[in-house]
């Protein structure tokens, strides 16, 4: 058996590693290590409950506006008061335009690369400019560095890379089509920022965001702004994006047997009252093949594998966090969320299994229309293609929406309700980011943060084993695929992206005030 | 690849920026230029960082980020955006130790642990897990320039602040300043910062040498002025016109605006291609450019939303009296 590790895992969001065991060319054993520790929740106690809207948004910058959201409604329920309409759709509108920037970004710019053979570029013989700009780049690199101390470098940051026979695209036809992607979508994705600013205030980190709604009045010039970039992004996400990841799949279909996993949570997406009952994407939990009504009660984390010396299989809201770095067993800064003693993966496969399961037509329509593209059932998709197709099918069914949002906006309209500060108060908010169900949960005592706590989505999918020793979903789905070269183990790297891992989110916790036990959560 | 002086200034982002240069360091500015044509190497490492700084650059324009990376420089390391993955990737880190390279900039984004290295590793080598203030050090001593990106890597920022029971902090997140204090560094503030600040800084630093830096070591042609004397809303202030609720008309002051105590020109460069501005959009600065943020003091961000009447007594007797006018008015929380 041979061990084999892949650290840094590159093209996520923060520092994860992964630790594989490896047999007769299958992984038997994995082990998935947050490396990085900030302690934020220690931070945010003792100050102004508003500045947990910004301050919890730095958890991460790929994915700051359902940090923003969830802080928002978390303090909305503290405060005792409720988004106006307005505040509520213009809420939605920021969040759409991040999961587009989010998506595009995930599939082009963070996975591709494990697919797409980016040196096909030194065969180009197409006129488009900016391909002939790369590839003479590309050649010069080539040629300038060969015999220099940096000769490593050539070509960074696309290679090197992992290298082995049939590990990328060899129609060099599609390798300079999904290129051309590549480099489009650093422009769309932009573009999605763009909108995300309009009524947030700015990308990334949202200035905007306050309970009550937002802070940007949805005046006709950026209403009208919205929809043009959203037309814009729209057209590339059915006419590029979806195309480029059905090509990819027809490419290595062997991924709908890899990186399983099928135990679903989803906080539901996009609300649709102001009550956070009805959403786009439904709400619910999927195990033991059954779907059922969300109930947060029934949420732990454990840490007998993490690098915390505290008790385990609290709720996070009694949860104590004293870190120990040096904690025999150890191999994380993750926790091990659990949810009915089940581990459950949380993110877009989730959302659109949940809401598939749950009978939701339009998502049902997207993904029986993709799976009769590979004559393949439902479960086929609860995998690593699966994980890419529902962003597009979340991005598609996003954009259809955005449309009524913008139409039931009142233009010129307060975006915001407002509210005082109370003396006590106690609240939690319930997103979805792209990557997952986020929770955040707060205690107001004498008008400032008595206590905060996150659970966030990485925490579910990339914690470690829990108590009893079953694994996490991450290195879960990690069994059984196949390792053909120990020194470049893509295999292994294709699974752990299709999750689109953000470790900056995943550790942020911090020792828990005790008194927080009495904490009303529903 | 040459550029012109115009073409120059517009990379360091506009006339606002030909503003801040002086005379001097614009003569013979051509002949620096020819020097572009090198990429040079640039190793961006992540530290105790949320990515946001990273995603902030891919917003770059004019010139956009994927000219920045193929004509201006040479990204060698970087790890949400390049290909190589465990050992491939971390090799290069080591290669360039090893080699002991000196021909690269060094950017670290994210504030440094020091309370124990395990709070942030990249890599693992000969199994032991590399702490990411071991490669700061060993890269920093020989890079041509060392730049701090974001915040978190110029004052600490948000995994640097204090708890407030305690006054301590719970990783001994340090600023690059205080891991290499043998070297300037060059401070790009914010949370995020503008990607102009970032590739504009880098540039001069490339072409032009070290550009001329404000107190924090901030590049005085984008922080060298407050928000407050750029802000939009200024006309308000002047008038004594106060908004009472998040987005209403009026200077934000009163709810928690930082803009005097702020040095960045976001009210008139805008973020996210001039679409919006934290002070246009009806928010307010949150003084993220600033070493201090978020603690400054004890102060925090949205201070006057909740300030005591012990507190209100300590401020200026103009922000006072504005303060009580609005609480009369029914401001929020007043």
């Amino acid at each position: 058996m041979a061990k084999v590790l892949l650290d840094p895992i590159t093209r996520i969001e923060g520092h994860l590693s992964i630790e594989l065991d490896v047999q007769n060319g299958k992984v038997v054993d994995a082990k998935c290590k947050g490396d990085m520790f900030r302690g934020f929740e220690k931070i945010l106690v003792g100050r102004n409950p508003v500045d947990a809207n910004q301050i919890t948004q730095r958890i991460c910058g790929v994915c700051p506006i359902s940090h923003g959201l969830a802080s928002s409604k978390c303090l909305d329920d503290a405060f005792g008061i409720k988004p106006n309409k307005n505040g509520r759709i213009l809420r939605n509108l920021v969040l759409t335009a991040n999961y587009l920037q989010s998506h595009i970004l995930h599939f082009y710019h963070l996975a591709a690369l494990d697919f797409v053979d980016i040196t096909a570029l030194l065969s180009y013989k197409g006129r488009d400019p900016k391909l002939n700009n790369l590839k003479d780049w590309a050649k010069d690199e080539l040629e300038k560095k060969k015999n220099r101390a940096d000769a490593i470098t050539a070509v960074a940051p696309f290679l090197p890379r992992y290298e082995g026979k049939d590990f990328y695209i060899k129609d060099h036809d599609l390798n300079i089509d999904a290129i051309a992607g590549y480099v489009k979508a650093l422009d769309i994705r932009m573009k999605a920022h763009k909108m995300v600013a309009l009524f947030g205030g700015r990308a990334p980190h949202a200035i905007g965001l306050v309970p009550g709604g937002v802070t940007q009045v949805p005046t006709r010039d950026k209403i009208r702004e919205y929809r043009k970039l959203l037309k814009e992004v729209e057209e590339f996400v059915n006419d590029v994006y979806a195309k480029h990841v059905i090509a990819v799949a027809k490419g290595f279909p062997e991924y709908f047997k890899l990186g399983k996993y099928s135990n679903f949570l989803s906080y539901g997406l996009i609300d649709k009252d102001e009550e956070h009952k009805d959403f786009m994407f439904e709400r619910g939990a999927f195990y033991n093949n059954k779907v059922s009504a969300l109930n947060t009660r029934l949420i732990r984390e454990q840490v007998k594998y993490a690098r915390y010396q505290s008790a385990s299989n609290l709720h996070p809201l009694e949860g104590q966090t004293d870190p120990n770095p040096q904690k025999g067993g150890a191999y994380t800064w993750l926790k091990a969320p659990r949810y009915n003693e089940q581990p459950m993966e949380v993110g877009p496969l989730a959302r659109v299994a949940v809401a598939y399961l749950s009978g939701n037509e339009a998502v049902k329509k997207e993904l029986d229309a993709i799976l009769a593209i590979f004559n393949a059932e439902v479960p086929a998709a609860f995998s690593v293609l699966g994980r890419h197709a529902s962003r597009v099918i979340e991005a598609k069914l996003l954009c259809q929406e955005a449309y009524n949002m913008l139409d039931e906006l009142e233009p010129n309209g307060q975006p915001r309700s407002t509210y005082q500060i109370p003396e006590t108060g106690e609240g939690e908010g319930l997103a979805e980011a792209p990557r997952g169900a986020l929770g955040h949960w707060i205690v107001v005592k004498n008008r400032v943060i008595a206590n905060y706590q996150a659970v966030v989505p990485t925490t579910w999918y990339c914690g470690p084993r829990d108590d009893r020793g079953i694994r996490g979903p991450v290195e879960d789905a990690l069994i059984g695929t196949p390792i053909a070269d120990n020194n470049n183990p893509i295999e292994a790297a294709r699974v752990v992206r299709s999750f689109d891992p953000c470790i900056a989110c995943a550790v942020h916790v911090m020792e828990g005030d005790r008194e927080i036990s009495k904490f009303r959560v529903c | 690849m040459s550029l012109s002086r115009r073409e120059f200034l517009k990379i360091m982002g506009g006339s606002a920026a030909a503003l801040a240069f002086p005379g001097v360091i614009l003569q013979g500015c051509k002949k620096a230029l020819e020097k572009a044509s090198e990429r040079t190497n640039v190793i961006w490492l992540q530290a105790q960082s949320c990515s946001g700084c990273s995603v902030s650059l891919l917003n770059k324009l004019h010139p956009d980020i994927a000219s920045v990376i193929t004509e201006h420089i040479s990204l060698n390391y970087h790890q949400t955006i390049m290909a190589g993955t465990g050992h491939v990737a971390v090799n290069v880190l080591e290669d360039a130790v090893k080699q002991n390279r000196k021909d690269f900039v060094l950017i670290v984004e994210g504030s440094i642990p020091t309370k124990d290295d395990l709070y942030c590793t990249v890599g693992e080598v000969g199994g032991h897990h590399v702490g990411v203030r071991e490669w700061v050090e060993k890269l920093g001593k020989n890079a041509l320039a060392v730049v701090a990106v974001g915040t978190c890597a110029t004052g600490g920022g948000i995994p640097g602040a204090k708890i407030r029971a305690t006054g301590d902090n719970p990783t001994g997140a340090k600023a690059l300043e205080e891991i290499l204090p043998g070297r300037t560094v060059i401070n790009v503030g914010g949370c995020p910062p503008h990607p102009d600040w970032i590739v504009g800084t880098l540039l001069h630093v490339l072409l032009k040498g070290v550009p001329a830096l404000d107190e924090q070591n901030r590049p005085l042609m984008y922080y060298g002025k407050t928000v407050h004397e750029q802000c939009e809303r200024l006309k308000y202030y002047k008038e004594g016109i106060f908004a009472k609720h998040w987005g209403d008309e009026g200077c934000l002051y009163n709810l928690g605006c930082l803009g005097m105590d702020t040095g960045c020109d976001i009210p008139t460069r805008k973020f996210n291609d001039g679409i919006n501005s934290c002070t246009g959009s009806g928010a307010g600065c949150i003084g993220c450019t600033e070493n201090v943020f978020p603690d400054y003091g004890t102060r925090g961000i949205f201070k006057h939303l909740n300030a005591s009447n012990t507190e209100i007594k300590s401020l200026h007797p103009e922000t006072q009296d504005a303060i009580m006018k609005l609480r009369n008015g029914g401001v929020i929380n007043g």
